[in-house]
């Protein structure tokens, strides 16, 4: 395993005000995660895993604690330095699919290209690449309406890898699909992994969760447990 | 995100969305649409006044000086006209007694003109404008002669019955053979025909082609107005400044033959293309007054129909901006994208007014009288406030999405 963590994370804390009453979604998390882990977040509804996902993939800031995304201080970022490090740092991949209906394939996985400014030839011949990687080099002009749902997750995954980020964070990504598809999307993330890919899911699913080599279980905005399932 | 990438997206939504599009821009089009094409007939009816109109009729840095104005720019009471009826009239001795006091070098005709009607073996022209003129008429009217030649000053002198003929007279009494030489009839008289004038076009929709010029003291005399009176004496000088000098000198000269005293105004009209324009200008002044206004009206309510399709736009795509935004969308890319696709979508508005607006005035001109001609800046400036207003009406819609939370946005179905 690596020497520094690509995510570091102390005492993080989320609090949300809902009228007069505040709660605390997060309450004191610590964790490290490494380059090239294959990271479960598991837990119950309110257990804060929808928080978590959020602070690690940069959407939401910490009411308190820091976190360190690949030696970034992202806990103090404003809006727009966030944007930067969702773009340069992190791919997600939703249980939603969350791709635009009304473009190609390929210009969904140009989207983060085109925010990192990259020049439109460059962008097309990678985001190709990316497709190509998940098996939809044949799909890469149909809509997202006009494919499968494992083959939408595909397009999403080859989304999230375009930019080649720190990791990869997939929501629930196997939510909205049925076992069989479920199987494939895990083969697809399995095989990223061993080509090196940080990998960090978040899942109510214990058999999803089975997959990856390390879970860490929150309950109640709090580390529960956190164990290696297999060498990773 | 670079611009023209915006600009490009800007044109994929307005295409996928054609509808909404051409509804949300129907205010920005009409706005546009009618300020290019009243602008095209306002521009029109300049050029036409400026070069034809005045010019025809009138003739550049000339004077006519006439019992009363032929030209009235205002409203004639019954007492003016009253008053104007009892006038002298302008005599042939006025005219040469202006045309030998005027200091400065000058050309000058007088005419006087009256309706007849034209024979030639048979052939029966009604309601010619007969013009009776000395030799140096067409000079100042600026008339070229297209065949055969003017009369001269000795003809003017000799009172000879011969005429020159406008354009279509010519073509129409005379189909397929030559005028000149032949001899016309009018009120019985015979006339010699040594000359055809050029082609004048028309003015508004009347021919300038159908008339005749015979010589001032021609057997016509009798008919187009008293003994020794004319309608008018055409004064031209080679620039305004002497034509403002020849103004006041013939005001003088016509004042003493008068008698008139200092408290008494003036008992005969000196026009100029001038007082015509004048007029013009007044009218001209108005349009594009109101014009402002009538567009302004249309560009601000095609302006808050926009706004409102966009801040609709931005609440159906929240989900996308979501989307974008988790991807690495800046505040600033989310404000240009919604920006330049408000202004993008109002420029498509405009220029298709621009094209129907330019359209319609060529309708306009082909229907009717009105004379069309495109002023390229306002062109410009349509396609320019039909970006400006875009750009106007999308900084709410767009700011409001620029500012949109990624988590909420994305939980929106």
């Amino acid at each position: 395993m690596s020497t520094q963590p690509i995510i570091r994370v102390r005492d993080l804390a989320r609090e949300y005000r809902m009228g007069v009453e505040t709660v605390r979604a997060l309450n004191g998390v610590d964790i490290e995660i490494f380059p090239n882990e294959y990271v479960a977040i598991m837990g119950p509804s309110g257990s804060g895993k929808s928080t978590m996902m959020n602070m690690i993939g940069c959407l939401d800031t910490p009411t308190a604690g820091e976190y360190w995304l690949a030696g970034h201080e992202v806990s103090t970022m404003s809006d727009d330095e966030l944007a930067r490090v969702r773009n340069a740092e992190i791919g997600f991949v939703f249980q939603t699919f969350n791709l635009l209906p009304r473009a190609s394939a390929l210009h969904n996985v140009e989207l983060p290209l085109i925010y990192a400014g990259v020049k439109s030839s460059v962008r097309r011949t990678r985001a190709e690449e990316a497709l190509a990687r998940v098996g939809l080099a044949d799909r890469m002009h149909h809509k997202p309406n006009e494919l499968s749902g494992g083959q939408r997750q595909r397009v999403a995954i080859a989304r999230a890898l375009v930019n080649d980020p720190s990791i990869l964070l997939a929501d629930e990504p196997t939510g909205n699909l049925d076992s069989v598809t479920s199987e494939e999307i895990m083969t697809v993330f399995a095989t990223l992994h061993r080509q090196g890919q940080t990998v960090i899911m978040v899942t109510h699913e214990p058999d999803i969760a089975e997959h990856a080599h390390r879970v860490i279980t929150l309950k109640d905005g709090k580390v529960h447990s956190d164990e290696l399932r297999r060498a990773a | 995100m670079q611009y023209w990438e915006a600009i490009r997206l800007a044109l994929q939504t307005i295409w996928t969305n054609k509808m909404k599009t051409a509804f949300s821009v129907v205010g920005v089009f009409i706005g546009v649409m009618f300020l290019i094409a009243v602008v095209s007939i306002v521009e029109g009816m300049n050029r036409y006044m400026t070069d034809r109109f005045a010019g025809t009729l009138l003739g550049v840095n000339t004077l006519h000086l006439r019992r009363f104005p032929n030209f009235e720019t205002g409203e004639t009471t019954r007492e003016t006209w009253l008053s104007w009826i009892r006038r002298p009239r302008i005599t042939v001795d006025d005219a040469e007694a202006v045309i030998a006091g005027l200091s400065i070098h000058h050309v000058a005709a007088w005419e006087s003109a009256s309706r007849a009607e034209l024979e030639y073996r048979g052939l029966v022209a009604r309601d010619i404008e007969v013009i009776a003129a000395s030799d140096r008429y067409f000079d100042i009217k600026g008339m070229a002669i297209e065949e055969g030649r003017a009369f001269s000053a000795q003809e003017v002198q000799g009172g000879a019955p011969v005429l020159v003929l406008g354009n279509d007279l010519a073509k129409r009494l005379f189909e397929g053979i030559d005028p000149l030489g032949r001899e016309v009839k009018i009120r019985g008289i015979p006339y010699r025909v040594i000359g055809v004038v050029e082609r004048q076009g028309n003015l508004f929709g009347i021919s300038l082609d159908k008339f005749v010029v015979t010589t001032a003291m021609s057997p016509a005399k009798r008919f187009v107005n008293p003994p020794g009176a004319i309608d008018a004496l055409l004064v031209k000088t080679a620039s305004q400044g002497e034509l403002q000098q020849a103004i006041s000198e013939t005001e003088a000269i016509m004042r003493t033959r008068r008698h008139l005293r200092p408290r008494d105004e003036d008992n005969f009209a000196i026009e100029t293309a001038d007082a015509v324009l004048d007029f013009w200008a007044k009218i001209n002044q108005v349009l594009m007054l109101a014009l402002p206004m009538l567009v302004g009206i249309s560009l601000v309510v095609g302006g808050i129909v926009i706004m409102n399709i966009m801040l609709m736009s931005v609440t159906e795509r929240t989900r996308e901006i979501g989307i974008r935004k988790s991807l690495g969308a800046r505040r600033r890319d989310i404000l240009h994208q919604f920006l330049v696709e408000s202004a993008t979508t109002s420029t498509v508005g405009a220029a298709a007014g621009v094209g129907t607006g330019l359209l319609l005035a060529k309708i306009i001109e082909s229907i009717s009288p009105l004379p069309a001609s495109v002023a390229p800046w306002s062109i410009v400036l349509g396609v320019g406030v039909g970006a400006g207003v875009g750009i106007i009406a999308g900084i709410y819609p767009a700011s409001r999405a620029a500012r949109l939370d990624p988590i909420d946005a994305m939980r929106q179905e």
